[in-house]
């Protein structure tokens, strides 16, 4: 018997991950200094932990109802509400998920039929991609250049857009540029989605990590709301991405597909995980205050670290991710990640990781103490100087 | 600059008093030089008080006896506690003074080499103050925490080396 003959197409044929070999090559090298993690350097702060272990010894240990607990779904609809003048129905229009992963999992799922097409930004996230794929739909890369900061260009968005278009994924802040769009950029881009009818998967997991003014929501443009599919969740802002918590905010009809295909699938997230998000909304915010700030002394640093050495890098405005070219020195980006690991043991995510357009570019993650980006920025520096 | 900048590397410098005014600049996008000037102020006007490094002395392998003594005095017309507590902080061997609400006046921090060693001090310097009406000596067994630092804090950084 031959297993592999066995696995359908459709996932035999999925590109494994840019990481992973990447990944092997890290792990294998001693005294890296790694900036190329996607979650933060906090450990959950201790009052969410405690919670957590105060609802184990009360017993919480139980599945909850399929939309997630009510409680919490309260006080999601009160955080959208406060921070991004959001307005949803706690019953109808929230539905706690396994992470905002599984949101884009479902959401892909709700909406495509076969062939259907999906835009999505490149450089981005890579779970977009295979998710579209594995739902039969067909993903369409949107190229973003450094030269515009790496946001959405309208022109560019809508020659893209064909009869089978239905999805435009968002994905700001972004990783891995750090790119943000404002209010009046997300409105031209909100312009093209009513007029080709198209259905927004905006996935807003880093909006909290915005370092210059407030976070826009795309679901709070004008006609948004509806058509957007908003994916958010606890692992970013909180630090909390164990505990696998995220959550989707929609329209009663999209979230109401999507919860079927959760029930039967997921059947509801951790009660562990949702009692901790449940304090983290409660009582969270000086904590996520404290780390936000942080980030952003970190960000400056290490983008003026990076320019002083010579690298050509846009100013990221939030997550927590920088993404310098190194275009000027002639190599790849999977050469110089490569190298960099090997030779000076700095490593980095190579921007093609994440799509064609991250080519010549490098993410370097800041989510890591600020004596070990000094090192790192000192290595990479003395790295330079020897190509 | 704003007061919001301020506490900033004032912050900055309580958590981490090794970064050079050129890092603070960068994490703060100022020039380096009013940073610099803001520092030296800081320390002309003792709003910076000492740059000191926290040290776990019983894993360096020094002995070091530390104990908390509760003081009750009795306050002088005019002056209050102060003078009083002048008389105690000026030893060598106390480390911290704390007036206190409640029960008693003075909290004193004592370190010596040995139990014995403070036992003396306090028997002999302590209690024999003027206007010292009693003291009750208090030993600490372990230190856990000072400062707002966790002296074996087992939270290694556990993430995978590369994610997406
Ligand atoms: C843009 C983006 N979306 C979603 C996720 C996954 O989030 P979660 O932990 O909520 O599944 C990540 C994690 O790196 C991310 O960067």
């Amino acid at each position: 018997m031959n297993p592999a003959s066995f696995i359908a197409p459709v996932v035999r044929e999925l590109p494994p991950s840019g990481i992973r070999r990447f990944f092997d090559l890290v792990a294998e090298t001693k005294g890296v200094i790694s900036l190329g993690v996607g979650e933060p350097d906090f450990v959950t702060p201790w009052h969410i932990r405690e919670a957590c272990m105060y609802s184990l010894e009360k017993g919480y240990t139980m599945y909850t109802s399929n939309h997630g607990l009510l409680e919490l779904r309260e006080e999601i609809v009160n955080y959208l509400a406060k921070n991004f003048a959001l307005r949803y129905d706690p019953k109808r229009e929230i539905l706690v998920t396994v992470g905002a992963s599984e949101g884009v999992d479902l959401a892909m799922r709700t909406l495509l039929c076969p062939g259907d097409e999906v835009l999505i930004p490149d450089p981005s996230y890579v779970s977009y991609m295979p998710c579209v794929t594995l739902a039969g739909g067909r993903a369409i890369s949107v190229p973003t250049r450094a030269e515009e900061e790496f946001k959405l260009n309208p022109a560019v968005l809508e020659s893209l857009i064909t009869p089978r278009t239905k999805v435009l994924v968002l994905c700001y802040p972004n990783n891995p540029t750090g790119a943000v769009m404002t209010e009046s950029e997300l409105l031209s881009v909100a312009e093209i989605v009513e007029r080709h009818n198209l259905i927004v998967v905006s996935d807003e997991i880093y909006a909290e990590l915005t370092y210059e003014g407030k976070p826009v929501s795309f679901a709070a443009l004008p006609g948004m709301r509806d058509r957007t599919v908003l994916l958010s969740g606890f692992s970013k802002a909180f630090a909390m991405t164990g505990w696998r918590i995220g959550y989707v905010a929609t329209n009663a009809d999209f979230l109401a597909a999507m919860v079927k295909i959760h029930q039967y699938t997921m059947l509801c997230a951790p009660v562990m995980g949702q009692m901790a998000a449940l304090e983290a909304l409660r009582n969270g915010e000086t904590e996520k205050k404290r780390m936000v700030t942080t980030y952003d002394q970190r960000r400056r640093f290490v983008v003026a670290a990076l320019r002083e050495m010579g690298l050509d890098c846009f100013e990221p405005k939030g997550a927590f991710y920088v993404f310098p070219s190194i275009k000027a020195t002639g190599l790849s980006s999977a050469d110089f990640a490569e190298r960099l690991v090997l030779e000076a043991k700095v490593a980095v995510v190579p921007g093609t990781a994440f799509g064609s357009s991250g080519e010549g570019h490098i993410r370097c993650s800041y989510a890591t103490s600020t004596p070990h980006l000094k090192e790192a920025m000192s290595r990479i520096k003395d790295f330079l100087t020897t190509l | 600059m704003t007061e919001a900048t301020k506490r900033s590397i004032l912050a900055i410098l309580a958590e981490n008093n090794r970064l050079a005014p050129e890092d603070i600049a960068a994490m703060l996008c100022l020039p380096v030089e009013e940073v610099t000037n803001f520092i030296r102020e800081m320390e002309e006007s003792n709003v910076i008080v000492k740059y000191n490094t926290l040290i776990n002395w019983e894993k360096a392998g020094e002995e070091i006896v530390t104990a908390l003594i509760e003081v009750k005095v009795v306050p002088q017309r005019e002056v209050g506690f102060d003078t009083v507590a002048e008389r105690i902080y000026r030893f060598p061997d106390v480390k911290s003074v704390f007036l206190m609400s409640g029960g008693f006046d003075l909290t004193v921090l004592v370190e010596g080499k040995n139990m014995k060693d403070v036992a003396l001090f306090v028997a002999e310097k302590l209690a024999t103050l003027e206007y010292v009406q009693s003291t009750a000596t208090h030993f600490v067994l372990k230190k856990y925490k000072q400062d707002g630092v966790i002296f074996e804090d087992k939270e290694d950084d556990h993430r995978l080396i590369v994610s997406p």
